[in-house]
């Protein structure tokens, strides 16, 4: 009877073992797709908030680095207002201004509370969410490059999709032949992604500037992703093996922009129309 | 033995910020992970029931996850060695046997005894993690290499704990 009792006890043990790694895998499972909102997060407001805190003690390491960058950022910036007061003072007579097209994105600056870069799947935190008018599908760019694509938010967080998620392809274009590609992390070295589907007739050189299409209309066109360092063509292969380098160095990532595109709602709309025609 | 409970509910908290706020920035070389939380799950003590066990296996992986933005990985993991746990204890009864309410700690049974209890635990915890977050074998010996770097970091850690914090001998 008592060894019954032990059996009982033991196969007890194994039902749970099994009841619980179910759950857990139906977890994974359902949180395994890059985007879509998911409600265990941390954009959850206590994860969030202490990754907030373990943030602040990182900042002050960081400060002159942001602020290095910040001031090359307003000068640059300041360079192309004066070159384009210049030009709509000679064109304002010819130029058909249309307003909703001048004004289609919108920048909302945030501070990231939480980065991850050396797991295969990485996600970024940030401290601007729903009420700051974030919302999912957003792009998330920095002063040097793209960051990548909003995920969930919360009330004051967001969770972003970084460039360097194993599933995560960016349309991409380099910026001095025009030809476009697609950009997509290895899993590997958080310096590197891989530029992929440029075909083999196309002249390259180390160093050409890798930038982001307008096709995605996520992010605006022309950010800078990063620069070609490795060129790999194999002989029986259509395309190039292209390794980018990144311009935005992910281990000091601290401040960036969320980008609101007024016309990706247009845009995805006109597009599912013609998906739906084929 | 309301004590020992209230201790053991401090140490898990003490464990997961220790993890989430500070291990989460240490990785060596992009490779090598540390999980120390996995220390705490190895030196609950010898008694205790099966399925409190993996209950707390399952909350401390799943807190981790919060964290890690990887909702079930640590969870699985975390429940997947406390079930195998009991089997290996039994496999390394030292002579005599396990005393009633003893850990399996370094200062209880020694540090040979304890690499061989700890080291093959941690190995399949990380095995199962970083499979599961590749996603399949694809990219097989790059993480195998991950995992490998990544035991022996959280063993070396780990066994340093244990020398610094031997706690009570009981």
């Amino acid at each position: 009877m008592e060894r019954l009792f032990l059996f009982v006890y033991q196969y007890r043990a194994f039902f749970t073992f099994v009841v619980l790694e179910v759950f857990c895998f139906w977890l994974i499972v359902q949180n395994n797709h890059y985007q879509g909102a998911k409600f265990f997060n941390s954009s959850n407001t206590v994860v969030a908030s202490l990754n907030n805190f373990s943030q602040s003690i990182r900042d002050y390491f960081l400060l002159s680095d942001v602020n290095r960058t910040l001031a090359e950022e307003n000068a640059e910036l300041r360079r192309i207002v004066e070159q384009q007061k210049y030009v709509m003072e000679r064109n304002h007579q010819l130029a058909s201004y249309d307003s909703a097209f001048a004004t289609r994105y919108d920048f909302i600056s945030a501070k990231v509370v939480n980065n991850q870069l050396d797991r295969v799947k990485n996600f970024i935190t940030i401290n601007k969410g729903k009420d700051d008018g974030v919302e999912p599908g957003m792009a998330v760019i920095s002063p040097l490059g793209a960051v990548g694509k909003v995920k969930t938010v919360s009330g004051r967080f967001a969770v972003v999709t970084s460039i360097l998620h194993i599933d995560y392809m960016i349309s991409a274009m380099l910026k001095k032949s025009g030809h476009f590609g697609s950009v997509q992390w290895n899993g590997r070295d958080p310096g590197f992604t891989n530029l992929n589907f440029i075909p083999r007739h196309v002249k390259l050189a180390v160093g050409d500037t890798v930038v982001t299409s307008g096709f995605n209309a996520v992010f605006p066109e022309g950010i800078m992703i990063g620069t070609v360092s490795a060129i790999d063509l194999s002989p029986e292969s259509l395309t190039y093996n292209i390794t980018v380098a990144l311009s935005q160095d992910f281990r000091k990532l601290s401040y960036v922009s969320v980008v609101r595109s007024a016309l990706k709602e247009e845009q995805d709309e006109v597009e599912k129309l013609v998906d739906e025609k084929k | 033995m309301t004590r020992v409970t209230i201790q053991q509910v401090i140490l898990f908290f003490v464990y997961l910020l220790y993890q989430v706020m500070i291990l989460q920035n240490v990785v060596l070389g992009h490779t090598a992970f540390c999980f120390l939380y996995v220390l705490y799950l190895l030196i609950l003590p010898v008694e205790t029931n099966p399925l409190a066990l993996m209950g707390v296996g399952f909350l401390l992986g799943f807190a981790v996850d919060l964290f890690y933005e990887s909702i079930g990985l640590h969870a699985f993991a975390s429940v997947l060695i406390m079930y195998l746990r009991n089997y290996w204890l039994n496999s390394l009864t030292p002579q005599g046997g396990y005393d009633s309410s003893s850990v399996p700690t370094m200062a209880m049974n020694g540090i040979q005894w304890f690499v061989v209890y700890a080291m093959p635990l941690v190995f399949i915890h990380h095995a199962v993690l970083f499979f599961m977050e590749a996603g399949g074998f694809h990219m097989f010996w790059f993480t195998l290499w991950k995992v490998i770097t990544s035991t022996l970091f959280t063993t070396a850690v780990i066994l340093l704990a244990q020398l610094l914090f031997p706690g009570r001998r009981r």
